[in-house]
């Protein structure tokens, strides 16, 4: 206990780290997500295919493996930026794939008149999407996006093993110090949880808050 | 529920009408301009690549020679080895998390249902960070393989758990109730009745679990175990061929598990055409909890 409460200092900087990379991953992954999914159910064959290889690809790759790619290759091509920065792309692009794939199990679930509705009303492709199709998907997957936002949470602990010092790392430099593995693990643990269950508890006041009474 | 089938399949094109001659125009010109950026963007990358002359021939030539392929073969034995022996740790105590948390006995429903909400919200990296530096000090130092197999089946034994749990759950209640009229016992109408449909109805999502574990497997270049991307980042330390090492694991990857992907899709196909009333499970895995 008291090896933890010694290096409260590094561990909630480590936190920090976690949360911020999380956050703005998790608001780039929601944006890019919902367009990728927008155009998997546009009338462009081209745009759906697109949209439908992106989706496999970082379905299928592994985080790590992305990782890798671009904070120790990718710089043979001149592409290179902060690890921080990095760290966040990848982020972005690999959980916009799982967004795109809640967002259109959503667009699944708006009952087929509301489209007609919104068709017989002239809107436009866009139009109905954005004014009424959009809408009604994203509020009946905030707990599939609520899922996915924890997952990106857990998988910032990925950037420990390219180097960033975030929660998971800095756990690990603490024990390295102190070896006293059970107290210092369950710490970091407990706080993942915390986060976790935090962000459980928002996507359920969220979910109450916008549902549709039907 | 078979009301659904026909909304599925067509909810893409009722967002729009049987396109008329001016949107036919409209909708060509919009594939031509995205043909356009995604071409622009793939000459963009290809002539940054070729200005480093990460595109000459010498730099991919390796690649056609056995010698190597043998090399991340290997590696590719490695990922599927430790894969497979997470897969079948993981389902199996996945079946028994899942019935101890469907328990009507506290004393198991608690700890079942404790453990599954635990390892779900805890990153497999921190997992093996434990068995690499914390478990030895405690004198438990597993072999090289248990190290990434064991917090793997930690970590995907909860989410089997969840998956098992939400096909049980999703059976109607007259089939326990049949086998118990029947004269079964529970643990009998669990095991030979409701336990077979229930795994039947969630394979889809079973084998959607078993791609993002074979993912998880890539952590083997934490643990410095034989697997693919360890052994790739060996051999781009020997070779210093850093983007075509990478590019060829990352391809590997994606051929592999986009096998495993497409086997899911058509598992899901094959169910629903069989059984229209199968209510949907979602074939997200537990929302990839560990991908």
């Amino acid at each position: 206990m008291e090896a933890l409460l010694d290096n409260a200092g590094p561990l909630l900087q480590g936190l920090l780290t976690t949360l911020w990379i999380a956050a703005v991953a998790g608001v780039g992954a929601l944006v890019l997500g919902v367009l990728v999914a927008a155009a998997r159910v546009s009338p462009v064959p081209v745009l759906r295919g697109v949209a439908f290889g992106y989706v496999q690809l970082f379905l299928n790759v592994p985080l790590l493996a992305l990782l890798v790619l671009f904070v120790f290759a990718l710089p043979d091509v001149g592409l290179l930026m902060p690890l921080a920065t990095t760290v966040v792309v990848v982020l972005v692009v690999y959980e916009a794939a799982y967004v795109a794939e809640a967002v259109r199990s959503g667009v699944n679930t708006v009952s087929l008149g509301q489209a007609e509705a919104a068709r017989a009303l002239g809107l436009t492709f866009v139009q109905s999407l954005r004014l009424v199709v959009l809408p009604q998907a994203v509020r009946a997957v905030v707990q599939p996006l609520g899922n996915v936002l924890i997952a990106l949470v857990m998988n910032t602990a990925l950037a420990a093993a390219v180097g960033v010092v975030e929660l998971t790392s800095a756990t690990n430099k603490v024990n390295l110090v102190e070896a006293q593995p059970i107290p210092i693990f369950a710490g970091a643990g407990v706080l993942y949880m915390l986060v976790a269950l935090t962000i459980g508890l928002l996507s359920g006041v969220v979910e109450r808050r916008v549902a549709i009474a039907r | 529920m078979s009301a659904r089938r026909p909304r599925r399949a067509s909810t893409a094109s009722v967002l729009y009408d049987a396109p008329g001659p001016r949107t036919r125009r409209r909708i060509a010109l919009a594939s031509g301009v995205t043909v356009v950026v995604v071409v622009a963007a793939l000459v963009l990358a290809l002539r940054e690549f070729a200005s480093h002359g990460q595109l000459d021939a010498d730099r991919w030539a390796p690649f056609a020679s056995w010698p190597i392929w043998s090399y991340l073969l290997v590696g590719l034995r490695g990922t599927l080895l430790a894969a497979a022996l997470t897969a079948v740790l993981s389902a199996a105590a996945g079946v028994l998390l899942a019935l101890g948390r469907l328990s009507r006995v506290r004393l198991v429903r608690w700890p079942a249902t404790a453990y599954i909400e635990v390892a779900r919200a805890l990153p497999v990296l921190l997992l093996i960070y434990v068995t690499l530096f914390g478990l030895p000090r405690y004198g438990i130092d597993l072999p090289l393989l248990w190290k990434l197999v064991v917090p793997l089946t930690v970590a995907n034994s909860a989410a089997f758990a969840e998956i098992f749990r939400a096909g049980i759950l999703s059976l109607p209640r007259g089939q326990d109730e049949a086998a118990r009229s029947l004269g079964m016992s529970g643990a009998q109408s669990m095991r030979l009745v409701v336990l077979p449909q229930a795994v039947r109805r969630v394979t889809p999502s079973v084998v959607t679990q078993l791609v993002s574990l074979l993912k998880d497997t890539s952590l083997g270049y934490v643990v410095a175990f034989t697997e693919l991307l360890f052994r790739a980042q060996v051999l781009a330390s020997y070779n210093r061929l850093l983007v075509q090492t990478f590019l060829v694991v990352t391809a590997m990857y994606l051929v592999v598990n986009g096998l495993l992907s497409a086997l899911a899709s058509r598992l899901q196909d094959a169910s629903r055409r069989r059984t229209p009333s199968t209510p949907d499970v979602p074939l997200l895995a537990a929302e990839e909890i560990h991908a």
